[in-house]
């Protein structure tokens, strides 16, 4: 491994039951980068963010994160790391600062109080902080949540998909912590199932289908996997909106009637 | 990591107790159902059963007391729980603490929170009528008999809670538990149980627990039965801590 790779994967496998997640998954990831793992519902995703946050053992394959190999070097892979999971994963009953303060102490961290209250300033969370986690909105759980991960400053962090189930707003606010991350040095594997979220944020992009990395690049790699944008003709069938307007339009309202008018309307070519 | 083990398990013993401050409802709970028990017995059935000459409040205490620290683990294995399927459980796993604070954290705060539960339960039967004239000895040798129920209790709740697949099934292992005393000499005494039953009651823990607390308190002597109840809680403590450490282990498959 070079100093330059935060996270190598290879070969790895695993099964549950008959089921197989993985099968035979490689990976690099460059320090400092921001690398998505895309990939629909039941693609993999979680499962290599688990392994890699020694939550769950492989059944093949290694993984290597910041140095230290995950089944090996558990306690030095858990020093370097930190996850925020698909569901914010706070304590709902302690309020916003008592999250950090906690976390900062198992950090083993001094001055957990300093740290919880910089957390605080930088996630616009100062005047939520003394309050129950409980009445935080869905935004403002996922920026405590990211808060907690990042109290340390260890150099890898995994978000499992950050974005699910949050407004357009909080996905905005999500995405700029993301990336002030990236620029202050800290690895990020982000996985989504939002496209657009991969084309936002990520460096390097891999999609994960059925255990397997199909590709695996920069944006710009992937685009030109695909072949030159083409000009293609295909016949329109009339979609409910043409008949709706057909109907209540001015020739409608004169008393034609719809399968005459739909007739002079259909077929049609439409270039895409 | 083990140098962190008390820093950690403090940490979160801390959050968890804090969990217990602002929902002082689940103690009260606790407390509430055996309040109640006790009431009914004393007042409505204590009249017609024949405990030999002792009041009945005192006779019936030690088997109450046995049911608040089985209703109360029951709130443990709701908190592991509550920890797992919010995904807290495994945020505190990817991180550099020590593996067993994360269990240690919940098992004092249930501990800390069945001796309040107890303490309320105890106050209730001195209100109507239950006397001692038991030195801080013997006292000490109950509270040691029932830390050392709850911690085995405890550990039970910690598989209950890690293997639960819903909340109502993390509670669940302690219904069993609630009806232990019944078959046994807590409520009335085993020599008018039919020979089965009898049999039954007299070899399972709780009747050797009741005696020995019932025997102590009284100030009378607790002979064997003191050697029993020991081998149970110790027993069930390690086959309990055992079970625990191997569902938290399973967790990580």
């Amino acid at each position: 491994m070079t100093t330059t790779t935060a996270v190598r994967i290879t070969g790895l496998m695993k099964s549950f039951g008959d089921l197989e997640v993985l099968r035979g998954v490689d990976l690099d990831i460059g320090r400092g980068s921001i690398f998505a793992l895309l990939g629909s519902n039941g693609a993999g995703k979680t499962t290599v963010v688990r392994i890699l946050s020694t939550l769950l053992a492989a059944d093949a394959g290694s993984a290597v994160v910041n140095g230290f190999d995950v089944a090996a070097q558990a306690a030095d892979v858990r020093e370097s790391i930190s996850l925020t999971g698909q569901f914010a994963a706070v304590d709902e009953i302690l309020t916003g600062r008592e999250n950090l303060v906690l976390i900062a102490k198992l950090r083993h961290l001094e001055h957990p109080g300093r740290i919880a209250d910089e957390q605080l300033d930088r996630f616009s969370l100062r005047e939520a902080g003394s309050r129950r986690v409980a009445t935080y909105s869905g935004g403002m759980r996922r920026r405590l949540d990211i808060a907690m991960s990042l109290i340390g400053d260890p150099p890898v962090i995994f978000l499992d998909e950050p974005t699910t189930g949050l407004d357009p707003q909080a996905r905005l606010e999500v995405w700029q912590s993301v990336r002030e991350l990236a620029h202050g040095g800290t690895t990020v594997l982000l996985t989504t199932q939002y496209l657009d979220e991969a084309e936002q944020l990520a460096d390097r992009i891999a999609i994960l289908h059925e255990g397997r990395i199909l590709v695996n690049g920069t944006l710009a790699e992937l685009k030109a996997l695909m072949p030159p944008a083409e000009v293609t003709y295909v016949e329109k069938q009339p979609s409910l909106e043409d008949i709706f307007l057909a109907v209540v339009g001015p020739r409608a309202a004169a008393g034609s009637a719809l399968n005459h008018t739909a007739a002079t309307r259909s077929p049609q070519t439409t270039e895409v | 990591m083990n140098k962190h083990n008390f820093h950690d398990t403090t940490a979160l013993l801390g959050r968890s107790l804090r969990h217990i401050l602002r929902s002082p409802d689940t103690i009260i709970t606790t407390a509430i159902t055996p309040i109640a028990m006790l009431l009914m017995f004393v007042y409505v059935f204590g009249g017609a059963i024949n405990t030999g000459g002792a009041k009945y409040v005192d006779y019936l205490l030690p088997g109450i007391l046995l049911i608040t620290v089985a209703s109360g683990v029951a709130y443990t294995s709701l908190r592991l729980y509550n920890d797992v399927s919010g995904g807290i459980f495994e945020r505190f796993q990817s991180m550099p603490i020590a593996r067993s604070a994360i269990l240690w954290g919940h098992v004092i705060t249930s501990v800390i929170a069945n001796l309040v539960s107890l303490v309320l339960v105890v106050l209730v039967a001195v209100v109507i009528g239950f006397r001692s004239g038991a030195g801080v000895v013997a006292w000490l040798e109950v509270l040691g008999i029932i830390v050392l129920l709850t911690l085995a209790l405890t550990w039970l709740a910690v598989s209950a809670g890690l293997a639960a697949k819903s909340p109502d099934g993390a509670g669940a292992f302690a219904y069993p538990l609630l009806f232990l005393p019944f078959v046994s000499s807590a409520f009335v005494p085993t020599t008018g149980m039919p020979t089965a039953v009898r049999w039954f009651a007299e070899h399972q823990p709780v009747t050797s627990i009741v005696n020995t607390l019932r025997n102590l308190y009284a100030q009378q002597p607790v002979g064997n039965d003191v050697w029993t109840a020991l081998a149970w809680c110790i027993g069930l403590l390690a086959v309990a801590y055992a079970l625990g450490l191997r569902t938290y282990r399973r967790k990580l498959a």
